[in-house]
């Protein structure tokens, strides 16, 4: 009599997957939008150091790239594992940069071209003197907003 | 008689598999990016022949970093966990007496006269070895910058009731809207006034 009374034992009704389509592709094109594809590889290690003041990059079409650190196991026989830079896909000495960034800053658009900001994505093993020398020819051509692209985190936990 | 209806339905039950597959690959080759970072301006490439302002010697902070991380803080050692609380000290001192042009109203510092005079005149001089680590660079940019948002959170808690590191995000933020960024933008600039970053990095020696 109860209005809570037993359903007759026996099978649970089947999950439609009918709307599994739907729920997937709503994961693709999210996954599909956010997707930045790489357009250059990585033939130095870069392991960024922490930092916690620190600011967002916004705007990628306004930023250059400057990677820095030592080659990777694959090149370590042809360039030794002293830090080296990388200036799009291959291997530079500081003397190119300037050059590089005359190139890439010339490939962006006019109203653009003053606002740009280098990033300089720097493995935590390399040493200032490198550095240095990368930030004299961005002086010398007249690229002085930089970021030292950095993790988010506890700067103390790059002396340990 | 074969009946000739419409073209034969496709089956779209494959239709998931083929969808899980696309997902799988753009979920493998996905970076989420790293971009932050801590923002720097370079002195522009002047010609050395030109005569540099004078400044008085304690207006300069001057932090030296060796080859093996460690550090001279005016010509004393340091651990770099102090750094940070040293730099506000010089740069809140304010050591300028009242009745000075140079007086400065807003700073909670000791007032030592043979430190800093002003927050506005007050410079950082960071000077690093070719040998030092990046990553120590990184840890000492770090705490000069903390140094002086926290600073500036301060004062931008006393005058807008608001953090200013939050002011500034929200204001560099492409998603806020041009109204709120004119009100935004004088209050960061007036904050920006009160304790501008004044950080000289001088040229690496090699010794």
């Amino acid at each position: 009599m109860s209005k809570f009374a037993k359903k007759k034992d026996g099978e649970v009704p089947a999950v439609s997957t009918a709307s599994l389509p739907d729920i997937v592709f709503m994961l693709l094109f999210f996954f599909m939008t956010v997707t930045v594809m790489k357009d250059s590889s990585l033939k130095v290690e870069n392991i960024l150091p922490n930092a916690s003041e620190v600011k967002k990059l916004e705007k990628k079409d306004r930023v250059i790239y400057i990677y820095v650190g030592k080659p990777t196991k694959e090149y370590e026989k042809v360039f030794g594992t002293e830090p080296k830079i990388q200036l799009n896909d291959k291997f530079s000495t500081p003397s190119e940069v300037g050059a590089y960034i005359l190139m890439e800053r010339a490939k962006k658009p006019q109203e653009l071209q003053n606002v740009l900001t280098t990033s300089l994505k720097v493995d935590k093993n390399a040493n200032m003197g490198l550095i240095s020398d990368i930030k004299q020819e961005l002086r010398k051509v007249n690229a002085l907003k930089v970021n030292y692209t950095t993790y988010e985190g506890d700067a103390f936990r790059n002396l340990q | 008689m074969a009946r000739r209806s419409g073209a034969p339905e496709v089956s779209a039950g494959s239709m998931a598999d083929i969808a899980f597959l696309l997902l799988i690959f753009f979920l493998v080759t996905t970076t989420i990016e790293t971009d932050a970072g801590l923002d720097r301006m370079l002195p522009p490439w002047e010609p050395p022949e030109e005569e540099p302002p004078v400044i008085k010697q304690k207006n300069i902070f001057t932090v030296n970093i060796n080859r093996n991380g460690q550090l001279l803080v005016e010509d004393e050692i340091l651990e770099i966990k102090d750094l940070r609380e040293k730099a506000k000290a010089f740069l809140d001192n304010g050591g300028a007496p009242s009745g000075d042009p140079e007086h400065c109203n807003y700073c909670k510092g000791e007032r030592n006269p043979a430190s800093s005079d002003n927050p506005v005149k007050a410079i950082i001089s960071l000077k690093n070895d070719r040998e030092t680590e990046y990553s120590t660079y990184i840890t000492v940019q770090n705490e000069l910058v903390g140094a002086y948002n926290e600073l500036r959170n301060r004062e931008a808690m006393r005058l807008y009731k608001k953090n200013f590191v939050d002011m500034e995000a929200e204001y560099l933020n492409p998603e806020t809207t041009n109204e709120v960024k004119e009100e935004l933008k004088e209050k960061v600039r007036r904050i920006q006034e009160l304790f501008p970053q004044k950080l000289s990095e001088a040229e690496t020696s090699s010794n």
